[in-house]
């Protein structure tokens, strides 16, 4: 066993860490107060490829779809910095473009993936509706075949980056089996007739990320935009939040990250009886738990991509790391607001804009008690 | 057209630390990077290439990890790299290590088919060694012009056109024809980062090309620190030494008993 990173993945860790520093970290504040993503951010971001990261070159990304970890590191120092950021460009890339990449013809690469590991166009992956969350058959969403075209009706909601997106991956009801819903899903163009955005959402955490209603009336769909095929959107899907999952969980360790380094350095600036806050025990035991939170965050984390780049079944321990990052975010979130004091209800403190981004963590892609769900539900069929 | 970048592996830390038994510098659990103006010097070399054409070439000298800061520069965009490692290349002061670089850069010229044009950029110096000599030496091994203290830089035709820093306040224009050497400051630009695909390219599709003494044929007496002129004897922090005194008073006062007192530590 091999802990150590590549020097490959090493130099992807210092450079990203460097940019998000440098480009992310000055308007952080700014952009989740405005609810906005810097443009010119958004174009340093195309240009350093963070929006093909999981692309082979041949298609316009950075080729590391064989190196899980490395668009773990990314999303984790994007994350450390901006969680907007890195789930801006986690979604994007995690669960639309790679799922074309994975799912794909010929035809859809050249077409869609290209443009979306560019960056040149933005990616979601739609399937939260009103009545369907947790429950993905709770799907209303429809399209039936009119000649040569799907022709799609209903609506979705929280889709991140919705409002600014112009290629989408649509779960969609194309008929019934029996009590069981038979499931597609479709790659749709947003300059189709018939679609259109509906409400931004206005959001506690992650407040820069776009997260939009999306709308569909009678919006015609050729039949090449089946990613996959008819009918298989309920396995697509499962294994595109797999994926997913594990990008959401390294932005959580990103999070959890930045929450513990601005507790140590708060806690050893803080004087109050005359020492540093850092030394008394009530505080250091805070810093003890949220350090252990994090590797284990990570050790996870990582642990799910490597078995990704292996070959593995990894949907469990993506699922496993997905929860256990995401709380401990929210933990180490919690406790560095708590090492604050008042300070850390303060817009002038990144913890404050930390934990809020951290609840955010423990509903999207599959809520905390779902993940418990699904785990359980692995471990008590496999018997150990 | 050839453009070498020279890029010096230097501890990340602004202030080195030395350990006071061995007299070298404690590196242990310190950082390598890449010497910041070095970041600058290639940047300017792939902006070059950009507009006028060419191939950029990195060189460095030292232990086989300095392998790590031309992998950087291969990822932001260089499309040679050399690392001139050897033991025999060890502890060598500024003046082996300018002869040791020269002589890399004439054997790449020799066997691309001795190119005439070329152009060499350094940093202005390094944050550890910090002499600001080996750009000016490496000029004189190669017989160059040299322009150091570069913030801007141009080239026109054959020739580069360049502002340096003059006496710290003034700016001089100066030109050069190629070849040349110029060193650069770190306001010439702003180093772009590597990208993604840079990094992934650098790593799996391009090679750190080794060259030793051997290869360079360099004669022993002018390499490492048999070639060294300068021999370190002590590196030391100096210690604070003497009181901080602080004078009051009307200006007259202080001047008066400032005198007093460099006259009374015969300074005076
Ligand atoms: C910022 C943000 C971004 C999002 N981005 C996307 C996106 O890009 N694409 C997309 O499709 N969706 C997206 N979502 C939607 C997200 O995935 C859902 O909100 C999430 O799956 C939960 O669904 P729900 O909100 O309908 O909650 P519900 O499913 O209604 O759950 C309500 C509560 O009941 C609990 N619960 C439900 N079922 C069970 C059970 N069986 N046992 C125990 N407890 C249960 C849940 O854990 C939760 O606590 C996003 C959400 C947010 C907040
Ligand atoms: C603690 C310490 C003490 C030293 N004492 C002496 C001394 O007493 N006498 C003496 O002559 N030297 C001394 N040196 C210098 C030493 O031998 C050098 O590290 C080396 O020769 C480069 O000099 P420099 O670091 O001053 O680089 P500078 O001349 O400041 O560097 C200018 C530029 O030259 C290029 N360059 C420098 N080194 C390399 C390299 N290895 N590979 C590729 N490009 C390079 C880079 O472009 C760099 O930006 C000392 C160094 C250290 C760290």
């Amino acid at each position: 066993m091999d802990f150590s990173l590549t020097e490959k993945q090493k130099m992807i860790r210092r450079v990203t860490r460097e940019f998000a520093e440098k480009h992310i970290a000055p308007i952080a504040e700014e952009s989740d107060q405005q609810s906005r993503l810097d443009p010119q951010v958004m174009e340093e971001m195309k240009k350093m490829g963070y929006f093909g990261t999981c692309i082979p070159k041949e298609y316009g990304g950075a080729g590391l779809h064989e190196d899980t970890i490395s668009f773990c590191i990314i999303t984790e120092e994007i994350g450390r910095i901006d969680a907007s950021w890195s789930i801006t460009t986690g979604v994007h890339a995690s669960v639309c473009a790679y799922p074309i990449y994975k799912f794909g013809t010929e035809e859809q690469k050249q077409k869609f993936l290209i443009p979306l590991a560019k960056g040149e166009k933005l990616g979601v992956f739609a399937l939260t509706e009103a009545n369907a969350g947790s429950d993905a058959g709770g799907v209303e969403t429809n399209a039936y075949l009119d000649g040569d075209e799907w022709v799609l009706n209903g609506s979705k909601i929280f889709a991140t980056n919705g409002g600014i997106a112009e290629t989408l991956l649509v779960v969609t009801k194309t008929g019934q089996k029996g009590k069981r819903k038979e499931l597609t899903v479709f790659i749709v163009d947003t300059n189709t007739p018939g679609y259109s955005v509906g409400v931004r959402e206005d959001k506690l955490g992650v407040r820069a990320s776009n997260t939009s209603e999306l709308v569909f009336q009678d919006v015609r769909i050729p039949k090449e935009n089946v990613l996959g095929s008819v009918g298989s959107g309920f396995r697509i899907g499962l294994q595109i939040l797999d994926y997913g999952r594990i990008l959401m969980a390294a932005q959580c360790v990103g999070l959890g990250q930045a929450a513990l380094e601005a507790s140590i350095k708060y806690a050893n600036e803080r004087v109050q009886f005359g020492r540093p806050i850092g030394s008394f025990q009530g505080v250091q035991w805070k810093i003890a738990d949220m350090g252990v939170a994090v590797e284990c965050a990570r050790l996870l984390t990582y642990q799910a991509a490597w078995m990704c780049d292996n070959g593995l079944e990894y949907g469990t321990m993506g699922s496993m790391a997905k929860l256990k990052a995401s709380e401990a975010a929210m933990q180490a979130t919690h406790d560095a607001v708590q090492i604050h004091g008042g300070y850390g209800l303060m817009k002038a403190y990144a913890v404050e804009r930390y934990f809020r981004d951290a609840k955010m963590a423990e509903i999207y892609e599959g809520t905390s008690e779902i993940q418990r769900m699904v785990i359980a539900q692995k471990l008590l069929r496999r018997g150990y | 057209m050839k453009i070498f970048t020279c890029i010096k592996q230097v501890p990340g830390v602004s202030e080195v630390k030395i350990d006071p038994k061995t007299n070298t510098l404690v590196r242990k659990g310190i950082p390598s990077i890449t010497n910041p103006m070095d970041n600058n010097a290639t940047e300017l070399a792939l902006s070059i290439k950009e507009k006028h054409g060419g191939e950029v070439i990195a060189l460095s000298m030292g232990p086989p990890q300095a392998e790590e800061v031309l992998r950087q520069a291969l990822a932001m965009g260089a499309d040679e790299a050399y690392l001139l490692t050897d033991r025999a290349f060890a502890g060598a002061d500024t003046l082996a290590t300018s002869h040791t670089l020269g002589l890399a850069i004439k054997k790449i010229l020799k066997d691309s088919g001795d190119e005439k044009k070329y152009l060499v950029i350094c940093g202005t110096q390094a944050i550890d060694g910090d002499t600001a000599q080996v750009g000016p030496e490496l000029a004189e091994e190669l017989g160059l012009p040299q322009i150091t203290y570069v913030q801007k830089c141009e080239l026109k035709g054959d020739k580069i056109i360049t502002e340096r820093v003059f006496r710290s306040e003034e700016t001089v224009i100066i030109e050069s024809k190629l070849p040349a050497l110029i060193s650069v400051l770190k306001e010439v630009n702003d180093p772009r980062f590597p990208t993604m695909t840079g990094i992934v390219n650098a790593h799996e599709e391009m090679e750190v090309k080794y060259l030793n003494a051997n290869d360079l044929k360099a004669g022993k007496e002018n390499i490492g620190l048999t070639g060294s002129k300068t021999e370190v004897f002590k590196i030391f922090i100096p210690e604070k030494k003497g009181k901080h005194v602080v004078l009051e008073g009307s200006v007259e006062e202080m001047v008066q008993q400032l005198c007093n007192n460099l006259k009374e530590d015969k300074l005076l």
